[in-house]
């Protein structure tokens, strides 16, 4: 028995929709299987990891915390995968655009000017571009793979942040904690809703999803991205530059990284501090697979991962299930997503062994 | 005292080496599996899980090989019969492997773990200056030394290896001969994830004998880096592997004289050394393209 693939005459609209769902399902399965394997009532387990967490206004703000600098980052990563530039190093870029952002508030912790949150924001997304215009730089003018500087830079950044938070800009007054004095009033982003936690980063993360949606619906520029992405060939007939591209995507992606990094430290964190992110950088690049890579599609996955997120904390808490779980969730829902999409170009029917259609239909 | 820096060096290679032969094998074939760091983790884990419950790090080894090689049928599910993306597969490889081998091992956090112990050759390990270095290694370090001429034969003297080069540079072609290019390309994802599993094992067996959450540190991307900088060669693998270990041990060693650079520059010593040498291999275009594979990374469905 085997598979066996057939090419669609054209793209399947319904499992471009269906897909993701799919997966989403096709996770979920597995998770009751995973859980029954631990040992746990499957249903309790599924139902305080991802339904419990939707109950409480506390939690529906800890949700747009967590999904905002997923959106953002997301959005970012899907302009540069649909361009074919394969920026995976978004993780260091979000901890330099938080390192640069947090320079005024750290240097000038009594500056009290309204002037201090715009500029740490444009600081931030400045650092964070220019983290990616390493990567970009060395694919343009030495033709370096992408993914593995990208990378190694996130591994860099982190050490450069460590080294930060316990050297020269640890607080004095800090009782030997390895962070920064906590930013001042005025560089603290401010929460939407006087209800809960969730601050403009979430906004930050709306607004950048509809504009790039926007760009790839409909402007030229979005043209360029799809075209270029797809064939570098077609796109030099159309005098499009694919130089020009893989900056323009690696330095967006970049600056919307940084400023989810300047975003998350000043609204969520209220300091610098060696560890700032779970991982928010490798997870988004699941966020924007599973959104298939569309801006819009990206909030909603966004939010899916920002619960998963959540989740694993919950079930740590009540069913004492380790946080280690969401990490597998995550990884699975990757694979779901990778594998159903081929439902979208391909046929796929089940060969048994012996039957050899393909000789017979020749 | 340049011994005992030597030996540190050959165990810090070991695990680059051997990941990054495997990923030789597998990219000549035509496949780009970016899920080293996925499959060498896996490979870490098992192999110290089993040598807990089992007690012999022997056993251990063929689990850390196992595991990787079982851990790589995902990735060649998805990419080879399913045509998933190889990029975005290989990724997912690594983040599914960092999660579930972080779950596995959460049972071993802190347990002392069983070394494999070196197997001394009587009479050569005498020799002065180099005989302890070469002859009083543990199996793994052995077996790379063997899988560099094995996979060096096999590539360029074998008729089997041949084929598998045909079908990296040209899958239609090779189809078109009657070679079966879904099977090879099986194989050499298989072989890639056994190597990647077996480095993990050294790492949690070897290298530093516990389990630590996220232990390969990057090494699997290393080893990625490694075969481009080998440009597909295995004699040069080993070169650059050493390279690596090399500048790993001597940072390890800059930290503890303590020379007044902070420590985590000089942990950032062996990425940013990745960067530039894939900065001076790639940046002549032509040579770059006469090595690389053709087909590496191209999606194939056999036409019927």
């Amino acid at each position: 028995m085997h598979i066996e693939l057939e090419k669609r005459a054209r793209v399947s609209t319904l499992f471009s929709i269906l897909s993701p769902l799919l997966a989403l399902a096709l996770t979920l399965v597995f998770g009751l299987v995973m859980f029954w394997l631990l040992g746990k009532s499957p249903l309790g387990a599924l139902y305080s990891f991802f339904v419990e967490p939707l109950l409480e206004v506390w939690s529906l703000h800890e949700l747009a915390v967590k999904a905002a600098p997923l959106i953002l980052i997301a959005v970012g990563l899907a302009i540069c995968y649909r361009s074919n530039n394969w920026n995976i190093g978004a993780e260091g870029q979000f901890t330099i655009g938080a390192i640069t952002g947090s320079i005024l508030p750290v240097m000038n912790p009594e500056w009290h000017s309204p002037l201090i949150l715009p500029l740490m924001l444009l600081m931030g997304m400045a650092g964070g571009a220019f983290y990616a215009a390493i990567p970009a730089l060395l694919k343009t003018r030495f033709n370096t793979n992408e993914i593995l500087t990208s990378l190694m830079l996130v591994y860099i950044a982190q050490l450069y942040l460590d080294w930060l938070t316990r050297g020269p800009w640890r607080d004095p007054q800090g009782y030997n904690f390895p962070q920064t004095k906590s930013f001042q009033i005025e560089a603290v982003l401010p929460e939407v809703l006087s209800s809960g936690r969730a601050h403009w980063g979430f906004i930050f993360a709306l607004v950048a999803a509809v504009a790039l949606w926007f760009m790839m619906r409909f402007m030229l520029k979005g043209f360029q991205v799809s075209v270029l992405g797809q064939s570098e060939r077609a796109g030099r007939f159309a005098g499009f530059s694919a130089r020009r591209m893989v900056w323009f995507s690696m330095l967006l992606s970049g600056a919307l990284a940084g400023l989810a990094g300047i975003s998350e430290v000043s609204g969520s964190i209220g300091h610098l501090q060696p560890s700032i992110s779970p991982g928010y950088g490798f997870t988004a690049i699941i966020v924007a697979f599973l959104g298939r890579l569309n801006p819009l599609g990206i909030v909603a996955s966004g939010l899916v991962l920002a619960l998963t997120y959540l989740g694993g904390e919950a079930a740590q808490l009540s069913i004492g299930i380790s946080d280690k779980v969401s990490r597998v969730f995550q990884g699975l829902l990757l694979f779901f997503v990778l594998s159903c999409d081929t439902l979208i170009h391909y046929k796929i029917r089940l060969v048994l062994a012996g039957a050899t259609t393909g000789e017979a239909r020749r | 005292m340049f011994e005992a820096i030597l030996l540190t060096v050959i165990t810090a290679s070991t695990p680059l080496v051997i990941a990054a032969l495997g990923e030789l094998v597998t990219e000549r074939a035509g496949v780009l599996n970016l899920g080293v760091e996925g499959m060498m983790i896996m490979g870490a884990v098992c192999a110290f899980a089993v040598t807990q419950i089992s007690g012999s790090p022997y056993v251990g080894l063929f689990a850390g090989i196992l595991g990787g090689g079982i851990f790589s049928l995902l990735f060649g599910f998805l990419t080879l019969t399913l045509v998933a993306n190889q990029v975005a597969t290989g990724l997912a490889l690594t983040i599914l492997g960092l999660g579930l081998s972080g779950q596995i091992g959460e049972a071993f956090v802190g347990q002392p773990g069983i070394k494999l112990q070196p197997i001394v050759f009587p009479l050569l390990s005498d020799i002065p200056f180099f005989g302890r270095v070469l002859f009083s290694q543990d199996l793994t370090f052995y077996f790379s030394i063997g899988l560099v001429i094995g996979i060096n034969w096999f590539l360029f003297k074998s008729r089997t290896g041949l084929k598998m080069r045909a079908i990296g540079d040209n899958h239609a072609s090779a189809h078109a001969l009657g070679i079966n290019v879904i099977r090879t390309r099986y194989l050499a994802v298989m072989f890639g994830g056994a190597c990647a599993g077996l480095a993990g094992a050294q790492l949690s067996l070897v290298y530093t004998p516990q389990w630590v959450e996220n232990m390969s540190a990057g090494r699997g991307w290393i080893a990625l880096a490694l075969v481009v900088f080998a440009s597909w060669r295995p004699w040069r693998v080993l070169a650059g592997g050493y390279l690596f270990g090399a500048v790993t041990i001597g940072q390890l060693h800059a930290q503890a004289f303590g020379i007044g650079i902070p420590s985590q520059f000089l942990s950032a010593l062996p990425y940013a050394a990745t960067i530039v040498v894939l900065i001076i291999i790639s940046h002549n275009r032509r040579t770059t393209l006469i090595n690389t594979p053709a087909s590496l990374g191209k999606p194939f469905v056999p036409d019927r």
